[in-house]
């Protein structure tokens, strides 16, 4: 079996959107016009535990267009809401920054000249915010993320350990991260008698739908969840977030429709945030340099509200083969807010300590760092036994050592040392259940309707440049909607596997509007979605990085950054590449730069705007480029294509460590890369 | 954001008689970039805007060969003049080493001396800080601080100023021209003391309408040297205005204090002979770094000796 040929995918075609976007004419779920509407602004709170004792809102009430303030008090209960988003039901704080409040306005100035009037009196517990490797309270969960065993355990890792040839036992570090998507987070809600449609800046309409329903227990056909435009999520609009649930339990009490924008600022306590990591990395190798031992000890954060259990160690159950294995995670319960998706959650933090491991064992063992990799790469998946649809992972590595030119070894240039790193990437290749619509509108154009959320990566347009292959017309004949959950269900955008199910519905609605007479059809791939053999499904890549770093200063540059990757066939080589070399921007920028600092004495982010929590500019993304190669999996979806928006990030943090110490012979640890970690070390 | 009322000078005079008669602490505004930022933040809740960007917007040449800088004039347009390129160039670098092109648009040469703290703490309302609320206390001493002063703070502060322009000034001798004095600009700023909330000694009714920038022969062999994690749009962990010809010699430093950081004892031991290591570590003796902070002093050490080596 192999992929059938196309015509318009593969085609670099510019994003039907894209006009739109750079004129203004693109509508973001804040910018929907909507008759008698008010404007909320949460209200948060200023300790990280306790309990409120009174609430004097009468400043705020008194203030020039407050229409009403929201707090536990006189909130509707939500007796069915969860975790984040029972909001508003008690008066408990259990992070700094909680919504504990919301001021309801006739202009959102208004609204937030009076958000600073409402006085909270608290009564204060003692909070602990900061993570640590011996924390009190750390223990084992009952999975990770979503659906993974704790922990693995096969053979006998210490004795493998003790009788390597080679081994090293490192911890790695990486900090709070938070995702930032260029739009803020923002909502309207609006009730019609028992039904509440919004307009939600989100990463899946109909999983906002089925958890709106859940929280107000109402029938899911009973709201309504329109993202047509998305600014980017990066998994902080994967799940519903509480001021979303403020927006409509305002609009509930006011008996409006309300706006609610999240500022910057909110951002960082209300959407959610990469789990810092300590991570402990054992690796032992025989004298050929294959791996005798693997063991991978993760400590993360969870909050007193919720459990998210960030799978950081999954990763290297597939990565590479060696008979004594392990992993672990472990939790601590903080008073923080709860950690939630970011880009790559799992395998991101978890390939930066692997992939910085692998390099250390290299250097010890005395092998070179793609060979150790090579040498390691396995047949089969070692945590399943299943064979791989397709694993390329040593072709990305020797395409990508030919077209970068892979000579590590430090280099002196003036006062700047270079080196290179290497580092592999990898992440599932999904496919989940969705619907799709497509209509034959007597005019040779046809109107394809999917409940996908396109967040800037694309997907508006790869599925019509699918629809247009299968359906045998230009691209310009297919009108594409998409963002409503008034459409067939749909899954997130998220995990990298829309394309992939969109995709899937779309071809099969398609093939079943040309088969016959009907001039529309409906199509569901639930029914198919798992029927398929038992195949370990991933993409896989190879990240290459050039590290300039300055003898006096300490600053690190990269000057060259290379992804290739082995991601199934390309849709639209011009929004693969975004995404791809996004993806990687990303990550250096976690290498170099990313990070939000904790008092743990105030129990509060330090960092909460752009200004103090670094992302990479343009000055600092000086060559970064991504190639894949040919590569043809029939096993995921009948495009052939894997998901691609993760993958970049995942190896990119180690490729950047590892091009540091090639540079300097420094090892750096911790996550960021920064001055102060080298200064007066090279 | 409190309501405020806005309302454009037409001359100085017209400013200052504004400013008084405002019933609740006016505020002057130049680009707004960092004002109006702190406003919307609520660390600012000026009562009234004094617009006064459009006063005093010429670079003028002064009769002894130096410049006239108008409060008004944008930090693009000076970084883009031909003699602050040719005979200031370090002024120039540390202007194009700030912000981005957006912000330099907008933003004064008035406004960025008055520029506040980059401080995380200052910059928000639900945490303490002596700066923005006298008393409550400072949380960086304990807390984050890796960004902030080594030298100059006191128990009650460790801002630093968040300024490029100012230590490009500092090192040149400039002097600041208000509506009724002249300041060199070396003593316009505050180190924080028992006063942190007052950054300069400018009184609250008081304009500045000038910089002038005096003739410095050895300010044409100068160069700014910006030292950050990210390559643009970041605040200094450490910067250096230094401008020497193997004779005279002049060195600022930026990032280390509540001030733009003259070195006058750098430039003393320069003068007595010193290598630029001695001479940095002269001046960097009186550093006193918190506990995650002392990468600062190897830090601006090595950056002075690497802009000294390259302008020699």
């Amino acid at each position: 079996m192999s992929v059938a040929p196309t015509r318009v995918v593969g085609t670099p075609a510019d994003r039907l959107e894209g006009r739109d976007k750079v004129q203004g004419e693109a509508t973001y779920a804040y910018e929907y016009e909507v008759e008698h509407v008010a404007y909320a602004t949460p209200v948060v709170s200023t300790i990280a535990k306790g309990r409120i004792r009174s609430i004097d809102s009468s400043a705020a009430l008194a203030a020039d267009g407050v229409i009403a303030v929201l707090t536990w008090e006189n909130a509707p209960k939500l007796p069915k809401a969860e975790g984040e988003l029972a909001i508003l039901q008690s008066p408990q704080v259990s992070y700094r920054g909680q919504i504990v409040g919301a001021v309801v306005a006739e202009s959102y100035e208004a609204a937030r000249h009076a958000e600073l009037l409402v006085r909270f009196e608290y009564d204060v517990e003692e909070h602990d915010v900061e993570l640590r490797a011996d924390h009190p309270t750390l223990y084992k969960p009952g999975k990770v993320n979503p659906e993974f065993p704790t922990d693995t355990e096969e053979g006998d890792v210490e004795r493998a350990l003790e009788e390597a040839a080679h081994a090293i036992d490192e911890t790695y570090t990486t900090p709070t991260e938070h995702n930032n998507a260029m739009e803020p987070h923002a909502t309207i809600a609006i009730w019609d008698g028992p039904s509440l449609t919004l307009y939600d800046s989100n990463q899946g309409a109909h999983a906002h739908r089925e958890t709106f329903a859940k929280t107000f227990d109402m029938p899911p056909e009973q709201v309504r969840v329109i993202a047509r435009h998305v600014g980017g999520g990066f998994g902080s609009k994967g799940t519903p977030r509480p001021h979303a649930v403020l927006a409509a339990l305002a609009a509930r009490h006011v008996e409006r429709p309300v706006k609610l924008a999240v500022t910057r600022q909110q951002m960082f306590t209300l959407t959610g945030y990469r789990t810092p990591t300590i991570q402990r990395l054992r690796l032992g190798c025989d004298e050929r340099g294959m791996l005798t031992a693997i063991a991978h000890d993760v400590v993360e954060q969870t909050s007193t509200v919720d459990e998210f259990a960030e799978q950081t160690a999954v990763v290297t159950r597939m990565l590479y083969a060696s008979p004594n294995r392990r992993t672990t995670h472990r939790l601590a319960r903080l008073d923080v807010p709860t950690p939630s998706w970011m880009r790559a959650p799992g395998e991101c933090p978890g390939m930066y300590a692997l992939e910085s491991a692998m390099d250390e064992l290299a250097i010890a063992a005395g092998i070179d760092p793609i060979e150790l990799r090579i040498r390691n790469d396995p047949e089969i998946d070692p945590e399943s036994g299943n064979r791989f649809s397709t694993r390329n992972l040593v072709a990305c590595l020797r395409e990508g050592a030919d077209r970068f030119g892979w000579k590590p070894g430090s280099r002196r240039n003036g006062r700047t040392l270079a080196g290179l790193g290497v580092a592999a990437s990898t992440y599932p290749a999904r496919r989940r259940p969705s619907q799709a619509h497509a209509r034959r509108n007597g005019d040779g154009t046809f109107t394809m309707r999917v409940g996908a959320v396109d967040i800037g990566t694309g997907a508006r347009t790869v599925l019509a440049q699918i629809a247009a292959d299968e359906l045998a017309v230009e691209l310009d004949r297919i009108h594409i909607e998409i963002g409503d959950s008034a459409f067939g269900s749909a899954p997130v955008a998220g995990g990298s596997a829309g394309a992939s199910s969109w995709g899937t519905a779309v071809v099969r609605a398609c093939r079943l509007l040309r088969a016959g007479d009907e001039d529309e059809v409906h199509v569901d791939t639930s029914d198919s979605a798992d029927a398929e053999e038992p195949l370990a499904k991933h993409g896989f890549g190879a990240i290459f990085v050039e590290a300039h770093v300055d003898v006096d200063t300490a600053e690190v540059r990269v000057a060259r950054a290379l992804g290739v990757f082995g991601v199934g066939r390309i849709l639209n080589p011009k929004t693969a590449r975004s995404q791809l070399i996004g993806g990687m921007t990303m990550g250096i920028g976690m290498a170099l730069m990313e990070e939000t600092r904790v008092d743990g004495r105030l129990g509060a982010f330090v960092d909460q705007d752009l200004a103090m929590y670094h992302v990479p500019v343009n000055a600092d993304v000086l060559d970064v480029d991504a190639t894949w190669i040919d590569e043809d999996d029939p096993h995921i979806n009948p495009m052939g294509a894997k998901g691609i928006g993760e993958i970049g990030i995942v190896g990119t943090a180690a490729a950047v460590a590892n091009a540091v110490h090639d540079a300097t012979g420094v090892r750096v640890r911790d996550l960021p890369i920064t001055p102060d970690k080298l200064v007066g070390r090279i | 954001m409190e309501p405020f009322t806005y309302r454009r000078a037409s001359s100085t005079e017209d400013a200052l008689a504004t400013h008084g008669s405002a019933t609740r602490g006016a505020k002057f505004l130049g680009g707004g970039t960092n004002l109006v930022d702190l406003m919307r933040l609520g660390v600012e809740t000026p009562s009234e805007l004094v617009d006064v960007s459009r006063l005093e917007c010429s670079i003028d040449a002064g009769e002894d060969g130096g410049l006239r800088i108008g409060a008004g004039v944008r930090n693009s347009e000076l970084a883009a003049d031909r003699r602050v390129r040719s005979r200031y160039p370090a002024l120039a670098q540390a202007l194009l080493a700030g912000a981005s092109g957006q912000l330099r648009n907008l933003a004064t040469t008035g406004g960025n001396l008055l520029q506040r703290t980059r401080c995380p703490y200052f910059q928000d309302v639900t945490k303490p800080c002596n700066k923005r609320e006298p008393g409550s206390g400072c949380p960086a001493r304990e807390g984050e601080h890796r960004n902030l002063a080594i030298v100059g703070h006191s128990e009650h502060c460790v801002a630093t100023h968040p300024s490029d322009m100012a230590v490009a000034l500092a090192a040149f001798d400039a002097v600041v021209h208000t509506s009724r004095r002249a300041i060199p600009l070396v003593d316009f700023h505050r180190l924080p003391e028992d006063e942190p909330w007052r950054d300069t000694v400018l009184e609250p009714d008081e304009l500045i309408v000038a910089v002038e920038v005096p003739p410095l022969a050895v300010a044409a062999r100068s160069t700014y040297r910006k030292v950050r994690e990210r390559a643009s749009f970041a605040f200094a962990l450490v910067s250096v205005a230094a401008a020497y010809d193997g004779n005279d010699i002049r060195i600022a430093f930026g990032g280390l204090a509540h001030k733009p950081w003259r070195a006058f004892a750098a430039e003393e031991a320069i003068r007595s002979g010193a290598s630029f290591r001695d001479a940095a570590e002269a001046e960097l003796e009186q550093a006193k770094p918190l506990r995650d902070n002392a990468y600062k002093v190897e830090l601006a050490a090595r950056t002075l000796v690497r802009a000294l080596e390259e302008l020699s």
